[in-house]
């Protein structure tokens, strides 16, 4: 036995078999897996199975210890994990087509279940995945287009959600959320009549627009108008007689005087043919 | 593994490095870099002088590789070489160990980071920034996560001439391109709750944004309310990741664009330009109304001022008025003075009028 221990081959050799019997002993459980231990094909016993509300840590993550080549591992994830459903179009009750993408979050509860009805998460996601799409397609088609687009789309998503976890749960997993990634019209005649729409009515706005622009502009010519008008009402009121006199005086210049407006041509030639009679030639007859 | 695999480097570089061979701390690189130069004893593990330090494949190389041969043969043949009755690569593997601890037992945690240890894959603390002390490394681990970086994600990601198209509340179409800042809250969290965290902030955000769009109107969306949208889509942003406990924080949510698509767009230019010329109207109506009141008000003024002249003296003013009225009228002016009573004047209406187109011509 010395002999053995004292060769350095041996040694190793030993130290080698040591390793491999303490490797499928022994194995760390990381936080985000949890293991199913399998013996003879057979789950026995989960480790660090998902509870909701546990904190990281208290969890049963660590060092573990099975019996060596007897009982495998295997390892579950315990995160959460995505299904993204492929872009489908949908048909509302009003016969709108709408082109759907979506996504669900789930996590798996129950490894062991998961475990004997499909092996890897792969396949639970790939299971998922028509099961989404039919929840929403069925979910959706109940719907008219409007409420489709409407905030009352959170109820929608819980409706999906529970009709996916009936099957999900069959899986073991859990899904915890569904959320429409993006909700298009579909490319071609629909995109194109929307467009139309859109365009028509921005005319009738940019029609409506200038309207009004006119109509305000209307309304402020005229307010001003009347103030002038009162401007003046008020002004001249004071003595109509007097008011009549001063305005001829105005308008004589105006009307007789060839460039009475100021910076235009001269309108014609005036020729003023004055009887003597006119009283502004009293004095020129002389007295009497 | 990396533990035996470092033990064994080390151990070659020891034996080597007695025969002063081309093995020396050229040769033993990897992970058993830290002891390779320990099996010398009481020189220095670093001692080996850099001239020994030869390429393999030099012809002093085959000499080496059999005097090491030789040499090794007659270790394993007999007793281990000893000194002071203990074996060279005890030392080695204890220098190894010291340094393995030393290393793998203290981390410097930066300002901005936290360390998450984690005791045999179990969660078991989280390290402030500093140096941190663990259990070395195959019993605790440390994942060191940036927490004060602000990360950005574009959405829609890459070309940015790509639409990503929008439908608002009232069915209509928008083109909107918006980034997302995050940072990670909680370490832990971060790294244990979500498969690929990243993508799914990327796939929140897109329901987010749409979510919320569907509530509102198209000219909310492209104007006045994009504030409004930005806000609340970064809390339902927020609300969503908080279910999924990602560990993650919504910095902020910034449209970027958020306009009609391009097909449409010439209409909405068309509503700008209703909307300028409406302005323009109403401009154009206030200045009329500016001048004509001003006017209104300057010819009360002067009306007043001349009436209150008139007031102190009507028969004066007013003849006064009238005559510098006429006198202005009447002096630029062709005139005539008919002799009236009895008389029927003649008058020439072409004459009169002949006069006109000269004066025009003026």
């Amino acid at each position: 036995m010395s002999r053995i221990l004292r060769n350095p081959i041996s040694l190793a050799f030993l130290a080698i078999l040591v390793l491999i019997v303490a490797g499928s002993t022994f194995a760390t459980v990381p936080e985000t897996k949890q293991a199913v231990i399998v013996r003879f094909g057979q789950p026995v016993r989960v480790v660090n199975a998902y509870h909701p509300g546990q904190d990281f840590g208290g969890t049963g993550a660590g060092l573990i210890a099975r019996y060596p080549f007897v009982e495998q591992l295997v390892w579950i994830d315990k995160r959460i994990l995505n299904v993204d459903m492929d872009s489908q179009q949908v048909l509302s009750t009003d016969q709108q087509r709408l082109q759907v993408d979506a996504f669900a979050r789930y996590r798996i509860v129950d490894p062991v279940r998961m475990y004997v009805s499909a092996r890897t998460t792969d396949r639970v996601s790939d299971a998922l995945k028509p099961i989404l799409s039919s929840a929403i397609r069925n979910e959706l088609g109940k719907r008219p287009f409007a409420a489709l687009l409407s905030p009352e789309r959170g109820q929608l998503m819980t409706n999906i959600r529970n009709a996916m976890n009936g099957f999900a749960h069959r899986y073991g997993a859990e899904v915890i959320d569904v959320r429409i990634k993006r909700a298009d019209l579909p490319e071609g005649s629909t995109t194109d009549s929307a467009y139309q729409r859109m365009r028509t009515a921005r005319e009738q706005e940019a029609g409506s627009i200038r309207a009004q622009g006119y109509k305000q502009a209307q309304i402020i010519r005229a307010d001003a108008d009347a103030e002038a008008a009162s401007i003046y009402a008020e002004a001249y009121g004071k003595d109509p007689d007097f008011y009549d006199f001063y305005r001829a005086m105005q308008s004589y210049e105006t009307t007789f005087s060839p460039n009475a407006a100021e910076g235009q041509p001269p309108q014609g030639k005036t020729t003023i043919i004055l009887s003597p009679e006119n009283d502004y030639l009293r004095e020129f007859r002389g007295r009497k | 593994m990396r533990a035996i695999l470092g033990w064994g480097a080390r151990l070659a570089g020891s034996w080597s490095e007695n025969k002063g061979g081309p093995w020396g701390p050229s040769g033993d690189g990897g992970s058993g870099g830290e002891g390779g130069g320990g099996g010398d004893g009481p020189r220095s593990p670093w001692g080996q002088p850099p001239r020994r330090r030869r390429p393999i494949g030099a012809p002093g190389n085959i000499a080496s590789f059999e005097d090491f041969w030789k040499k090794s043969r007659d270790r394993f043949g007999g007793r281990f070489p000893q000194q002071d009755g203990k074996p060279y690569w005890l030392y080695g593997l204890a220098v190894f160990l010291l340094l393995w601890v030393i290393f793998t037992s203290f981390h410097v945690i930066g300002p901005q980071e936290r360390g998450v240890v984690t005791l045999f894959g179990r969660y078991s603390r989280t390290l402030g920034s500093g140096v941190g002390m663990t259990l070395p490394s195959p019993i605790e681990r440390v994942d060191k996560i940036d927490v004060g970086q602000i990360r950005s994600i574009d959405i829609p990601a890459g070309d940015p001439n790509r639409q990503n198209l929008i439908i608002t509340g009232d069915s209509n179409i928008i083109d909107v391109a918006y980034t997302v800042r995050w940072s990670i809250r909680d370490p832990q969290l971060y790294l244990y709750s979500l498969d690929n965290p990243d993508a799914t902030i990327g796939e929140v955000a897109e329901s987010a944004m749409r979510a919320i769009m569907a509530t509102v109107s198209l000219d909310d969306a492209i104007g006045s309310g994009r504030s409004d949208v930005e806000q609340r889509a970064g809390l339902l942003m927020q609300q969503m990741l908080d279910r999924y406990g990602a560990g993650v924080r919504i910095e902020g949510l910034a449209i970027k664009q958020s306009d009609p698509p391009e097909a449409v767009i010439d209409a909405f230019k068309r509503v700008s330009a209703a909307q300028q010329s409406a302005q323009g109207d109403i401009n154009n109506a206030r200045t009329y109304a500016l001048q004509i009141t001003a006017r209104a008000q300057g010819d009360a003024t002067a009306f007043d001022k001349v009436y209150a002249q008139y007031k102190l003296a009507p028969e004066v003013t007013r003849r006064r008025l009238y005559y510098e009225t006429m006198e202005r009228v009447l002096s630029k002016v062709d005139k005539t003075v008919v002799e009236a009573p009895g008389i029927t004047p003649y008058l020439a209406l072409p004459a009169v009028q002949k006069p006109a187109p000269e004066g025009a011509a003026k």
